[in-house]
C-alpha cells in the first residue's frame, strides 16, 4: 500500500462517453474501486464529462471539497485535455494539477471483453492517481511575438500573403530568389477556366507589392540562415549582385538596346529556353522590380563570373547620368528580425527526360506545357505564333496528360491542375492554329468552379479526347500518312484497340513536384516534408497552412499541387494565422519543457541530440542550457543524459515511475 | 578475365555462327572462356510458361554446375538463355518455396546452388570488363562507311535492365562505333522480332519481321547487328517469305561478334558469315571481283 500525504485530496471522474466507454468498461465499478484508493477525496462516474455540466461539476467539487488534484478518465488528451485543464483553472486550481487518463482509445475501443476492459481501466486509473500526487504547479509561458513578417517566395501565394499582411498594417519582407516576382503564374498565357490573361491579373498585384510602403521587396535574394523561435526569429538574407543599383535603375532598358551583343544570343530562362536574351536583360516586360540585371557567366566584361573589365561597356554609356550599372557590386548579407514566417516557395515541373518514351529532346517538336504557354503568349519568343522548332505550323497536335503524375515509376500523386491546363492549352492551340487536337487522358479531373463547364466547351469546339495512357511517341512510320510525323501510340481504352495517331506537335502536360531544394529549405525553416517531398502541414484537414513549428506557415504549391484559386485561399489563410499570432501579441507554450539541473557535468552529449536545436552550451558555467521557447518536450535529452541531470516538467521521474508502479500493482 | 561459358542449344545448332564468331573474338581480346561441362538446355522462354518449377530446376542445374567450376561469373550469349538464367536466379531469391523445390531436385544429383554467380551477356562483359579502349586498339580494319542498325531484341534489356537502359540501350551502339562503323537511328531497336511466331502464327510473325527489316532499310542501314540467335534467324532465315509477301529488299542480319571479327581482321572463314541466308560481305576498299554491298 502506498502512503499519501494527508493534505492530498484527489477528485476522480470516470466518463461514460455515452456508449463509447460505458459499453465496454463498467464505469460505476471503476469509480467505486478508485474511491478506495489512498488520497482520493471523491470518486464519481458521469455520462459526458466534457459537457458544460460535466465541467461545472469539476469546478464545484474543487471549491466544495477542497480538491487539490483532479483526474479524469475519459477520451484522448488530444481532444479534451485542454477542456479539462481550463475547467480546473476555472475552479481555482492550477491546471497542471490535472491529469487525464485515456480509457477510450487505449481501453474501451480496443477490447472485446468487458471484464478485461474494466480491469485495465482500474489499473490505468490507479496509475493516474499515484502520478497526480507528484504533479507540481506550473505556469504557462508567454512568448512575445514580433510584429514583422517574412514571406519567402514571390509567386502568387507569396504576393497575396504579403499584400494581405501589409494592408493589415504589418511590415513584410518578401524574399524572392528570381530577379522578378511573379513565379510560375507570370509565365502562363491565360488562366483556366475564365481564360483571363495571367499577366493582366497578376501584374496589378505585383505592382502593388513593388510600391507598398509596408513591403520590403528583396528580389534575386535567398534566405541563408534562420535562428530563434516563434515570435523572435533572426533571418539572414543573401542579396545577390545584379551589377545594377536597384535604387538608381529606372527600368528604361536602353542599356539592353546598346549592349555589345547586337542580337540576343543566350538561353532565355523565362521563355523556357525557347527564346534568347542578352547578357544584360530584364526577365520579362512586366518584371517587378523593373530593374535590369547582368549575367556574369556570359557578359563580356566578366570571365566566367569574375570581373575582367575588358568590355567597352556600351551599356554604361546608354545609362548615362543615371549611373545605375555597377560592375563592382558584391553580394550582401542582411539580417532582419521577424515574429512569423510564411514559406511560399512553389513547385517545379516534372523533368520529362525521365520518360524517354515521350521523346523530349530527341524530337524537336515535343514540348512541355510551360514551353507551350510561352509559345502561345503574345510576349513570348514567337509573339504568339505557333511556329515549331523545325519551322512548321502544326496541323495535328497531341496533348498527353499525366506526364510524371499518377505513376509508380515517377510520381505517385495527381498534380491536380494538369487536366485543366491541358484543356486550356487545347483551346488556345485550337484558337491559334485550327489544328486537330487530341487530348490523351486517364481521367478528366475538373472539380472546380466552372471547370466541368469548361470541359463541355472544349468538347463543343471539336477537341478529341482519347482515354488512354500514351505508350510511346515514335518517328517510325508504318503508312505514308505517318511519314515525317510524330506517331502517338496509345491504347484507346474506351474503344478497345491500340491506335497510332500521327501529329506534328506533342505537348507533355507535366506534373508538379516539390522544388529540387525542398529538403534544404525545410531544414532551414525547421519544417518537415511529407513522403512525396512537399512541405508537411500540421494536419491535412484542419491545419493545412500550419507547420509543426510554431510561427512558420506554408502556402501554395510548396505544400501540395493546387490551382491558383486554392493557392490564393491558402495564402490568405497563412496570412490570417500570422495575423492571429501578431495581434494576440504573444503565444502560450505548454510547460512540458526540459530543464538542466545544477549537477550537469558539461559532457555535451545532449546538444546534438535535440531535434529542435533547443540546447545550447554556456561556456562560462560549463553547463548545457535549454531554450524553453524552442523545447517541445520530446524527452530525448532527458533520456540521454548520462548523469540524469536533465529533467522534464510533467514527466519527472517520480511522476513517471509512480505511474508505472500504479499500472503494475494489483492491490 | 575468365568466365564459365554457357552456349545454350542455339549456339550449337542454328545459331552456330554466333559461337563461331564469339570464340575467336573473345580469345583475341584475352577473355578466357571455359565451356560448362555437361550443361543442359535452359528451357528458353517456352518451358517457363509450361511448368515453372521444372523450368527453374532445369535452369538451376546449369547454375549449380557453374558454381562447381569455381569460376565466379557465367557468360550466356543467347538472349533467351541470358533471360531464363537470370529469371531463375530472381525466382529462387524471391520465392523460398521454389528454392526448396529446386534445392531438393539438385540435391538428388549431388548438386548445390547457393545463388551467388552472376550470369552476364557478352555485351556487358565487353563494355564493362574489357572496355571500349581495349577493343578500339584491336581494330585493324576500321569499318568506315558501314551503316549499322543495332537491334537488341526484346529479351536482353527487359525486364532485367542491369547493364543498359531498357528503352534506349546503347551498349552495342558504342561497341559498333568503336569498330569505326556508323550507327543509324533505329527506333525499333528493342521491338520484338516475333520470336517463335514466325513458326506458329506466321501472318503475325512475318509482319513483325517485315517491319524491322523495312525500317532498317529506310534508315539506310547496310546491315542489322543482333545479339540473339532467334532474332538473327527470324530476320535472316525468312527473308524470301517476307520478300514475297511484302516486297522488301533484304538487309543482311549479322551477329555483332561477326562485325567485331571483321574489324579485328580475324580470318573471315572462321566467323560463320557463310551461314546466313542473306549474304553480308564487307571490304575496306571495293575490289572488282568480290561482291560489295550497295548502300541503300
Amino acid at each position: 500500500m502506498v502512503s499519501i500525504a494527508p493534505e492530498i485530496r484527489i477528485g476522480f471522474y470516470v466518463c461514460h462517453c455515452g456508449h463509447n466507454i460505458a459499453s465496454m468498461v463498467d464505469c460505476p465499478e471503476v469509480a467505486k474501486y478508485v474511491a478506495t484508493l489512498p488520497g482520493v477525496a471523491l470518486s464519481r462516474d458521469y455520462k459526458y464529462m466534457c459537457s458544460d455540466p460535466g465541467q461545472e461539476l469539476i469546478q464545484k467539487d474543487i471549491r466544495e471539497f477542497g480538491l487539490n488534484r483532479v483526474v479524469v478518465a475519459s477520451c484522448s488528451p488530444l481532444l479534451h485535455e485542454h477542456t479539462f485543464r481550463s475547467a480546473v483553472a476555472a475552479g481555482g486550481l492550477n491546471p497542471f494539477f490535472f491529469h487525464m487518463v485515456n480509457i477510450r482509445e487505449h481501453d474501451a475501443w480496443v477490447h472485446t471483453d468487458r471484464g478485461e476492459a474494466t480491469t485495465k481501466a482500474k489499473a490505468l486509473a490507479r496509475a493516474a492517481i499515484r502520478r497526480v500526487v507528484h504533479h507540481k504547479a506550473l505556469e504557462v509561458k508567454r512568448v512575445p511575438i514580433h510584429p514583422d513578417v517574412l514571406v519567402v517566395g514571390g509567386g502568387i501565394a507569396g504576393i497575396h500573403a504579403a499584400l494581405t499582411l501589409a494592408n493589415a498594417g504589418k511590415k513584410v519582407t518578401l524574399v524572392e530568389r528570381e530577379p522578378s516576382i511573379g513565379g510560375h503564374m507570370a509565365k502562363f498565357d491565360k488562366t483556366f477556366p475564365t481564360l483571363d490573361c495571367a499577366a493582366c491579373i497578376l501584374t496589378p498585384k505585383m505592382s502593388e507589392v513593388g510600391t507598398h510602403p509596408n513591403i520590403t521587396l528583396w528580389s534575386y535574394s535567398d534566405v541563408v540562415k534562420l535562428e530563434g523561435y516563434v515570435g523572435s526569429y533572426t533571418v539572414t538574407v543573401r542579396r545577390r549582385p545584379r551589377f545594377v543599383n536597384e535604387d538608381l535603375c529606372t527600368g528604361c532598358q536602353e542599356c539592353i538596346g546598346n549592349c555589345i551583343y547586337k542580337e540576343p544570343k543566350f538561353t532565355d530562362e523565362f521563355n523556357e529556353g525557347l527564346g534568347k536574351r542578352k547578357p544584360i536583360y530584364i526577365p520579362f516586360p512586366q518584371a517587378t522590380p523593373q530593374v535590369v540585371l547582368i549575367d556574369p557567366q556570359v557578359c563580356l566584361n566578366f570571365r566566367k563570373g569574375v570581373l575582367a573589365d575588358k568590355c567597352k561597356k556600351t551599356c554604361v554609356e546608354a545609362c548615362g547620368d543615371r549611373k545605375a550599372i555597377d560592375f563592382t557590386q558584391k553580394e550582401e548579407f542582411k539580417e532582419i528580425k521577424v515574429g512569423t514566417i510564411i514559406v511560399a516557395t512553389g513547385f517545379q515541373t516534372f523533368d520529362v527526360k525521365r520518360i524517354p518514351q515521350y521523346g523530349y529532346g530527341l524530337f524537336p517538336n515535343v514540348y512541355t506545357a510551360l514551353e507551350v504557354e510561352r509559345l502561345v503568349n503574345a510576349s513570348g519568343p514567337t509573339a504568339g505564333e505557333v511556329i515549331l522548332r523545325d519551322g512548321r505550323r502544326p496541323k495535328a497536335i497531341g496533348i498527353i496528360h499525366c506526364v510524371g503524375s499518377r505513376d509508380k515509376k515517377t510520381n505517385r500523386w495527381c498534380s491536380r491542375v494538369c487536366c485543366m491546363y491541358s484543356m486550356k492549352l487545347a483551346h488556345l492551340l485550337k484558337e491559334h492554329t485550327d489544328a486537330e487536337i487530341y487530348n490523351f487522358y486517364i481521367d478528366i479531373r475538373a472539380p472546380g468552379k466552372g471547370y466541368e463547364e469548361f470541359y463541355d466547351k472544349l468538347n463543343e469546339e471539336g477537341v478529341h479526347f482519347i482515354r488512354g495512357r500514351v505508350g510511346e511517341i515514335t518517328d517510325w512510320a508504318v503508312i505514308p500518312d505517318e511519314e515525317n510525323k510524330l506517331v502517338i501510340r496509345v491504347e484507346d481504352t474506351l474503344a478497345g484497340f491500340v491506335r497510332r495517331i500521327p501529329v506534328d506537335m506533342v505537348v507533355l502536360s507535366t506534373g508538379l513536384e516539390p522544388q529540387a531544394d525542398a529538403q534544404g529549405v525545410r531544414r532551414l525553416f525547421n519544417m518537415s516534408c511529407g513522403p512525396e517531398g512537399f512541405f508537411l502541414e500540421r494536419h491535412p484537414k484542419l491545419a493545412p497552412v500550419n507547420t509543426f513549428t510554431d510561427g512558420i506557415f506554408i502556402a501554395g504549391c510548396c505544400q501540395a499541387p493546387k490551382d491558383i484559386p486554392d493557392t490564393v485561399a491558402q495564402a490568405g489563410a497563412a496570412a490570417a494565422e500570422a495575423l492571429a499570432l501578431i495581434d494576440r501579441g504573444h503565444i502560450e507554450q505548454e510547460p512540458n519543457t526540459a530543464r538542466v539541473l545544477a549537477d550537469c557535468s558539461g559532457c555535451k552529449s545532449c546538444l546534438a541530440l535535440c531535434p529542435y536545436t533547443a540546447i545550447g552550451f554556456d561556456e562560462a558555467t560549463h553547463k548545457a542550457v535549454i531554450n524553453e521557447a524552442l523545447c517541445k518536450g520530446c524527452g530525448t535529452c532527458v533520456g540521454s543524459c548520462p548523469s540524469g541531470s536533465i529533467v522534464q516538467n510533467l514527466f519527472d521521474d517520480d511522476e513517471v515511475f509512480s505511474e508505472i508502479q500504479g499500472v503494475l500493482a494489483y492491490d | 578475365m575468365k568466365y564459365a561459358y554457357f552456349p545454350g542449344c542455339s549456339l550449337k545448332g542454328l545459331g552456330r555462327a554466333y559461337e563461331e564468331s564469339l570464340l575467336p573474338v573473345m580469345r583475341h581480346l584475352g577473355v578466357d572462356l571455359q565451356e560448362l561441362d555437361d550443361w543442359n538446355c535452359c528451357g528458353a522462354t517456352a518451358y517457363m510458361a509450361v511448368d515453372e518449377a521444372k523450368a527453374c530446376v532445369l535452369a538451376a542445374r546449369n547454375l549449380a554446375l557453374a558454381e562447381k567450376t569455381g569460376l565466379d561469373q557465367v557468360m550466356a550469349p543467347c538472349a533467351a538463355c541470358y533471360l531464363v538464367l537470370n529469371k531463375t536466379k530472381h525466382y529462387l531469391h524471391d520465392y523460398p518455396a521454389m528454392r526448396t523445390t529446386v534445392d531438393q531436385a539438385l540435391a538428388s544429383v549431388d548438386l548445390h546452388y547457393s545463388g551467388g554467380t552472376p550470369v552476364r551477356h557478352p555485351l556487358d562483359i565487353l563494355i564493362n570488363d574489357v572496355g571500349l579502349e581495349a577493343i578500339r586498339r584491336k581494330v585493324r580494319r576500321p569499318m568506315k562507311g558501314l551503316k549499322v542498325a543495332t537491334y537488341y531484341g526484346c529479351q536482353l534489356v527487359r525486364p532485367y535492365a542491369t547493364f543498359d537502359d531498357p528503352y534506349n540501350p546503347t551498349t552495342m551502339d558504342r561497341l559498333i562505333e568503336a569498330l569505326g562503323a556508323t550507327i543509324v537511328r533505329y527506333p525499333l531497336k528493342t521491338k520484338c522480332c516475333g520470336g517463335s511466331l514466325t513458326g506458329t502464327v506466321p501472318e503475325v510473325g512475318m509482319r513483325m519481321v517485315h517491319e524491322l527489316i523495312c525500317e532498317a532499310r529506310k534508315r539506310g542501314a547496310d546491315c542489322i547487328a543482333t545479339v540473339c540467335p532467334l532474332c538473327q534467324f527470324n530476320l535472316d532465315g525468312y527473308h524470301s517469305a517476307v520478300k514475297a509477301q511484302f516486297g522488301d529488299e533484304m538487309v543482311p542480319t549479322v551477329y555483332f561478334t561477326q562485325l567485331m571479327g571483321l574489324a579485328f581482321d580475324l580470318p573471315e572463314k572462321q566467323l560463320g558469315l557463310k551461314r546466313a541466308a542473306v549474304p553480308f560481305t564487307w571490304r575496306p576498299a571495293p575490289a572488282p571481283a568480290a561482291p560489295v554491298p550497295v548502300p541503300a
